[in-house]
């Protein structure tokens, strides 16, 4: 037994990677209330005053407020950085100075170049000869994609593809560096690849063989990127703050390696309320230095940035790094998940002030203790940061140590991790099925030819057989886009310190999305219960509708559209699933937009529901803004009737709703949202999003961004700083609907 | 099969009743309150007739929200004009398990109450004025009528809420809350009492539907006026 354990409850984890058991045997749930916390310390006073100047400053520089375009990002190319050497409990920067931006360019030099110049700077002469003799993913990738790929990714049928940036959505098990150091890992790595040279030496072997290699290099890299800064990581951490020294470590190495769209924490809370627990009770440390603690390691966490360019940016606004942490929970013997330590992370938002990182998720169950759901709620309606997914759902598929990657992917952790694949756009579909494989916007031919739609009015089932035709067309241009782009990333730019900190055999999701999937829905309703003409234009093209009459729309709790939307779900995913795909990975598919929705709005003509073109979408699985009639349970309703068997990445709804219409006084407020949670969750719904807010507020902060530095809104999936969007998103956000008191 | 004529339902209320609350707007009112927020409601001809059946449906959807601690709330409109329709429904809904509350201004039918009051868990009653001629000149209606029917509550014991919508330059006086108080308190099934702020978005309405708004003019009530009167509410 290593010195480092002492205290713990022994069991196998001790003998193989296990957190998971580590976890079981030893965490202490909690089913008190938050009496317990304490505010911040002057020193976190202190350092996060340093913080909030220096995020003024980016925000005054327009987003970013310096690049190093010297250096290649990586593990241990940088000097090490601190915010205040002297002041700070845990320390690690991914370059050598607070939001300093590192360049990445194993996915892509073009990309690196672009944003780049969009921010005034150049990319340094030394990098880009670097590059030159380097493919990086993104070439890769061009090198196979068909024609056919490029144009359905040009008209943006097929959008958001990571084809040009890191995949992410990986989630490394950073926990297993605090609870084991680096030298066990590698060993248990080193034994792995051993295995592996017994199997026959084919093309998944040999792969195999070199990713192994690799992670075991950047083990040994993590280790060094920590001496930099004075650690030696190769034990196990001996108490709390090194736990959470060696896990932030891990963390620093995954995202200086990669750019990945999403790199999320995963579950770490509980996990270091253990050695929290254990200094508490030996007396070396006390509530106040254990928050102080757990304030340092969040405000860490805020500062991690990555350079994007502005095209980026208007598909994921707002800066995110998903940076996505689970909370509570409950375990598969039925004990609650929530520690101490839950309530600690969450009172972070109060120590330091609101924020939209870390992405806070709060696997809600049913059984959470009530004075959990109060406190969750509570935080909800105070800061908007919080979003909530079904662990009762969750649970029984992906045990209980699971995570979320990005917004709504479920994954075990350290066992699974996902090929990340943006969205198809079902909006678009409908149309190009309507005329005959071409596309509305560009009049250019995506898929095969096939009469255009006859006759003026559209019928219902003249429509699905269109739809049925096409519907096969994209799921496979889309599977074999997917299938190129992770080939290519593991190829070119493969996550190794991520990697390392999986199994070695890992289970392995290709998460597919859609986008448009309420146009849709409502769309076909009008065909089916309204009148709908087409307009065509000069060359014959459809590009506009008049929709006669009223029709049944999403959003309603009306069965008539909502199994529309439905069956169009189930349609698309089966049609995926005939697929092959890259290392036999699961067919998965989300609905979430992100903000996106906004884009593929704008790359899609007029729709039979009386959408004009260019507007945006609804966000992920949400009705169409103001087409709820009957108030908010009738919304939920709807959504909740999507079946997550055929969404196992996720299906995310958005919730806006004003404070006085959740209550007249705060605590009815907090029982009535429980209230909401649990009987939208009841329903085996998945995922919400929480804002408890005015539109009055979001149109003031649009014109006095200066007063609402910290103002969060929770978008689709994910929280953003409302001032730091764009106008475009900003006018989005504001035309939702905000569920009012009568 | 029992009908109803309703306006609107809102599936979701947490300002009318206990809990998560459907709220089901029933069509028609016998009054005319100068500050009525839903003037829509006002001719019995208008909204949508519905089967109870077809209603119960739509609140068994609801119901996950609304077992915890919640329920359904009829309003209005006046919902004792059509008193048949809510006893029935409410009949309907204690047999489910569904807390039920009727959000009235008590005028109306006395005997068509009375059936209604056997399946109530909660009255909400809008007691617009303490005086008769504010009462008449405001809202078109008999007070009398009113306390007729809050005494019938107390009788039968069904938890009471008093309401009052506080509009400025009417009854935002102390002397006015002082008589609010003074005659609620006669009532011993009295839980609570709730002073609304009165609100100037429904001019919108009026417009929209061509009805003069009488109120032209007349600001939001404040917050701040809202807990100055609670103060003498509770002193």
């Amino acid at each position: 037994m290593k010195t480092q354990w002492t205290g713990f409850q022994i069991g196998n984890w001790q003998t193989s990677i296990d957190v998971r058991d580590f976890i079981q045997t030893n965490y202490q749930p909690y089913e008190g209330d938050e009496s317990f916390l304490c505010g911040p310390t002057a020193r976190t006073t202190r350092l996060m005053q340093k913080l909030n100047h220096l995020l003024d400053l980016e925000r005054q520089f327009g987003g970013v407020l310096d690049i190093d375009t010297m250096t290649v990002s990586s593990l241990t190319n940088y000097a090490p950085g601190y915010l205040d050497q002297e002041d700070e409990l845990i320390v690690g920067l991914q370059t050598s100075r607070p939001l300093r931006r590192g360049v990445n360019p194993f996915g892509g030099l073009k990309m690196t170049n672009d944003a780049c110049k969009a921010y005034g700077y150049t990319l340094s002469d030394k990098i880009k000869d670097e590059f030159q003799y380097r493919t990086s993913h993104n070439e890769g990738v061009f090198r196979a994609y068909t024609d056919e790929i490029k144009r359905a990714r040009h008209c943006g049928i097929i959008t958001g593809l990571p084809d040009a940036y890191g995949r992410g959505r990986i989630i490394g098990d950073y926990r297993r560096v605090a609870l084991y150091g680096i030298d066990f890992l590698i060993q248990q790595k080193q034994a792995d690849k051993v295995r592996l040279g017994e199997n026959v030496m084919l093309q998944d072997n040999i792969r195999l063989l070199e990713e192994v290699y690799q992670q075991i290099s950047f083990l040994g890299k993590l280790k060094e990127m920590a001496a930099l800064y004075g650690y030696d990581i190769s034990e196990p951490a001996s108490n709390a703050r090194e736990a959470i020294q060696w896990l932030y470590f891990a963390y620093l190495g995954a995202i200086k390696e990669q750019n990945g769209a999403a790199m999320s924490l995963g579950r770490v809370s509980s996990f270091l309320d253990i050695y929290l627990e254990r200094d508490i009770k030996s007396g070396l440390l006390t509530e106040e230095a254990a928050q102080e603690l757990m304030d340092d390691f969040v405000m860490k966490l805020r500062m991690a940035r990555h350079l994007r360019t502005p095209e980026y940016n208007e598909l994921f606004a707002g800066d995110p790094l998903w940076i996505t942490e689970c909370l509570g929970g409950t375990g598969e013997d039925g004990r609650t998940l929530v520690t101490k330590n839950t309530y600690r992370m969450m009172h972070t938002l109060y120590n330091l002030g609101s924020s939209a990182e870390p992405n806070l998720t709060v696997l809600w169950s049913q059984t959470l203790p009530a004075s959990f759901q109060r406190y969750a709620a509570k935080v909800s309606c105070d800061t908007d940061a919080l979003q909530y997914e079904n662990d009762d759902l969750m649970r029984p598929l992906y045990g209980d140590d699971y995570a979320i990657a990005c917004c709504v992917s479920a994954m075990r952790v350290g066992k699974e991790m996902q090929f990340f694949g943006a969205r198809a756009n079902l909006a678009k579909l409908l149309l190009m099925s309507l005329n005959g494989g071409r596309d509305e916007r560009y009049d250019i031919q995506l898929g095969p030819e096939h009469a255009p739609y006859e006759g003026d009015i559209l019928d219902y089932d003249k429509v699905i057989e269109l739809l049925d035709f096409y519907r096969p067309w994209l799921a496979k241009t889309y599977v074999n886009a997917m299938n190129i782009i992770h080939y290519m990333h593991d190829k070119y730019a493969y996550e190794k310190t991520q990697m390392a900190l999986h199994d070695t055999k890992v289970h392995r999701f290709m998460a597919f999305g859609i986008a448009g999937m309420s146009v849709l829905a409502d769309s076909l309703s009008a065909i089916k219960h309204a009148r709908v003409r087409v307009v065509r234009n000069e060359t014959g093209l459809i590009t506009d509708f008049v929709t006669e009459g009223e029709y049944p729309a999403f959003g309603n709790d009306d069965d008539r559209v909502d199994n529309i939307a439905k069956e169009q779900v189930e349609l698309f995913y089966k049609a995926l699933c005939e697929h092959p795909t890259y290392r036999d990975a699961e067919h998965t598919l989300s609905i979430l937009t992100i903000t996106s929705n906004v884009v593929y709005g704008k790359k899609t003509g007029a729709t039979p529901d009386g959408r004009p073109a260019g507007a945006p979408f609804a966000p992920g699985a949400n009705p169409m803004h103001n087409r709820e009639k009957n108030g908010a349970l009738a919304s939920l309703n709807s959504v909740a009737k999507l079946s997550y068997d055929v969404c196992r990445d996720g299906i995310s709804n958005t919730f806006t709703i004003v404070p006085e219409a959740l209550g007249h006084q705060e605590e009815d407020r907090y029982r009535n949202l429980i209230a909401i949670l649990n009987g939208y969750f009841g329903q085996m719904a998945h995922h919400l999003n929480v804002n408890v807010l005015h539109r009055e507020t979001l149109l003031d902060a649009v014109e006095h961004p200066e007063n609402y530095p910290n103002l969060t809104v929770r978008v689709s999936g994910y929280a953003v700083n409302f001032t730091k969007l764009s106008p475009a998103h900003q006018k989005e956000i504001i035309a939702r609907t905000f569920h009012q008191a009568m | 099969m029992k009908q109803g004529r309703i306006s609107s339902i809102q599936s979701m209320g947490a300002v009318d009743g206990p809990g998560i609350r459907c709220v089901v707007f029933l069509q028609g009112c016998p009054l005319r309150c100068a500050y009525c927020h839903n003037p829509e409601t006002w001719p019995i001809e208008g909204g949508e007739e519905m089967d109870l059946a077809d209603l119960l449906t739509k609140i068994e959807r609801l119901r996950p929200y609304l077992q915890q601690g919640g329920g359904v709330t009829v309003s209005g409109g006046e919902p004792l004009l059509q008193w048949e329709f809510v006893a029935e429904l409410f009949s309907n809904l204690q047999d489910r398990g569904i807390h039920t509350a009727l959000d009235t201004s008590g005028v109306g039918s006395l005997q068509g109450a009375s059936e209604v009051l056997q399946h109530t868990n909660l009255v909400i009653c809008d007691l617009k004025f303490c005086n008769e001629q504010d009462f008449r000149k405001q809202c078109h209606g008999d007070l009398r009528q009113v306390y007729d029917f809050l005494a019938l509550t107390a009788e039968r014991g069904v938890p009471l809420w008093i309401r009052q919508v506080i509009v400025p330059g009417l009854n935002d006086t102390k002397e006015s809350i002082l008589s609010l108080k003074e005659q609620a308190r006669q009532y011993p099934n009295l839980e609570q009492i709730e002073l609304l702020p009165f609100r100037t978005l429904c001019a919108t309405k009026y417009e929209a539907l061509g009805i003069p708004f009488l109120l032209q003019g007349t600001r939001d009530c404040s917050e701040e006026t809202i807990h100055r009167l609670e103060a003498w509410l509770t002193e």
